[in-house]
């Protein structure tokens, strides 16, 4: 069986976004990256000392895996029916009818089993995205949107890659868009998701996330040389660049995208002033790559621990008070610009 | 970040694959931007290998002094631990810290030792091979740079 369904293939920062907008052009809705991640409320910060990733601290910088796809699908009214298998054989086949009905299907999968993957990038991490869109001979097509160009990638090894095991299993988990709203409201979606993301950055309860969470990572790092002494502290700070600036983020943790999104906010609602908090938010990005920047040099033991870790935590500190400005400025625009008025100019 | 100001660094990490970054254009709107790399990327990518390798070479000396079995190297080859493993073999965790130990590894039945060369992707009789420490792990991208490890 050779199929191969013509698939716009665009290259993204981010798996999951990636392959939302990708699925969402090829029905003919064109969203790019950054309006998905921002219509899903993608923008997050947690920093979760109890969860443990290769012994080290969680920091995530964006809302849990699938978060960002279902609530744009909901926010859109896209219809994505999902599907989730216990044999490995049987999801394979249901892949390959999908493929034969020429439709592009969504896969999670774990990064370690795909072949394609630069062996550098090849952790167990179980909440990778991808679209297949065609098959040759043993081969699937694939459409991996961090990667340039589409790639291509073995049965045995995207079966594996699907039934990878650990921490949040894909089990096979697939999906596809079959139904998509005619004239899909991005003004009402665009409002929802700003709305949410205020809400968990800003009211979030818990020290853990949103800004109270940035702020609580500054008072907890001041403290790691001494308590964890300074080689454990240098690998915390190195996982902490890792979940900032590897794992697909477009620069800054997501802060880069979001002041794209915000960018691209301000032509759908027809407001300058969201313009403006795109601008400082992308000056808020610029100050979270600094931070990557001292911490590496850190790392590298080209700056001191007693002076470094302290800068770093300053550093936090300003990130933590400028992200709660943009955001509290954000929550208001919201309300000076509710979307029902917005609806009855259209209608 | 400014679009000029996308950084372009000669690193390990990318080896031609490009990124995308999002940055402001001379006109002040956002665009994607190809990135070669980043080198605190690089330094953060690189840390967390070498303790990867440092955990294996360590697996290696146990090996060979006897006191653990050669799965141990595979499994942390393969940058499992023991949940993991166990995950994949579909054993309990208890069972696959036995496996771990060299005197109860030699006596694995066939069964056992073809399921685990199944999860690695070897051959069975591949889980023997332990690699010398100075030959590095990974032969394709990632090699030893903890010289003094020998």
């Amino acid at each position: 069986m050779n199929i191969r369904i013509p698939f716009v293939h665009q290259q993204s920062a981010h798996c999951e976004t990636g392959v939302m907008s990708n699925l969402l052009s090829h029905y003919g809705v064109p969203a790019s990256e950054s309006l998905v991640f921002g219509i899903g409320s993608g923008l997050f910060f947690g920093y979760f000392p109890f969860i443990r990733l290769n012994h080290l601290p969680l920091t995530a910088f964006r809302i849990s895996t699938g978060g960002i796809m279902s609530r744009t699908a909901k926010r859109l009214k896209i219809g994505i029916r999902g599907e989730k298998f216990r044999s490995p054989e049987k999801a394979m086949d249901a892949l390959d009818r999908k493929l034969e009905q020429q439709i592009p299907v969504g896969c999670r999968t774990g990064a370690y089993w795909l072949s394609y993957f630069p062996r550098r990038y090849r952790f167990h991490f179980n909440m990778h995205n991808l679209v297949v869109f065609g098959k040759e001979d043993d081969e699937y097509i694939i459409s991996d949107p961090v990667f340039e160009e589409p790639v291509r990638c073995s049965r045995a090894s995207l079966m594996k890659a699907r039934f990878a095991r650990g921490p949040l299993p894909p089990k096979g988990r697939m999906y596809y868009v079959h139904r998509v709203p005619e004239q899909p409201d991005f003004s009402g979606a665009v409002h929802k998701g700003m709305k949410e993301v205020c809400r968990t950055m800003l009211r979030a309860p818990g020290p853990f996330l949103g800004i109270k969470g940035i702020r609580y990572l500054a008072r907890k790092m001041e403290t790691w040389p001494e308590k964890l002494g300074e080689e454990k502290a240098a690998l915390y700070l190195g996982q902490l660049i890792r979940m900032q600036e590897e794992i697909g983020t477009g620069g800054a943790g997501f802060r880069f995208i979001y002041a794209a999104f915000l960018q691209e906010s301000a032509a759908i609602r027809e407001d300058g002033r969201l313009q403006d908090l795109s601008e400082t938010f992308t000056r808020v990005g610029d100050r979270w790559r600094e931070f990557a920047l001292l911490a590496s040099r850190i790392c590298k033991k080209r700056v001191p621990a007693a002076e470094g870790y302290p800068d770093m935590s300053a550093i936090l500190r300003i990130c933590a008070d400028e992200e709660e400005k943009v955001l509290r400025d954000l929550a208001e625009v919201l309300k000076s610009n509710p979307v029902n008025k917005k609806e009855l100019n259209v209608k | 970040m400014r679009k000029n100001d996308v950084p372009q660094d000669e690193t390990k990490m990318n080896r031609g694959e490009k990124e995308i970054m999002y940055a402001v254009d001379e006109q002040g709107r956002y665009v994607q931007v190809q990135s070669r790399g980043w080198q605190p990327k690089d330094v953060a990518n690189d840390q967390a290998w070498q303790v990867i390798e440092e955990d294996i070479v360590s697996e290696i000396r146990m090996i060979r002094s006897g006191k653990r079995s050669p799965l141990a190297f595979h499994m942390k080859k393969n940058l499992m631990n023991e949940s993991l493993l166990a995950a994949y073999a579909d054993l309990p965790r208890w069972r696959v810290k036995r496996h771990l130990r060299a005197d109860i590894f030699r006596k694995l039945d066939a069964k056992l030792l073809d399921r685990y060369a199944d999860i690695f992707g070897i051959a069975a009789d591949e889980l023997q091979n332990i690699p010398d420490i100075s030959q590095g792990i990974y032969n394709d991208e990632i090699k030893f740079r903890n010289e003094s490890a020998k």
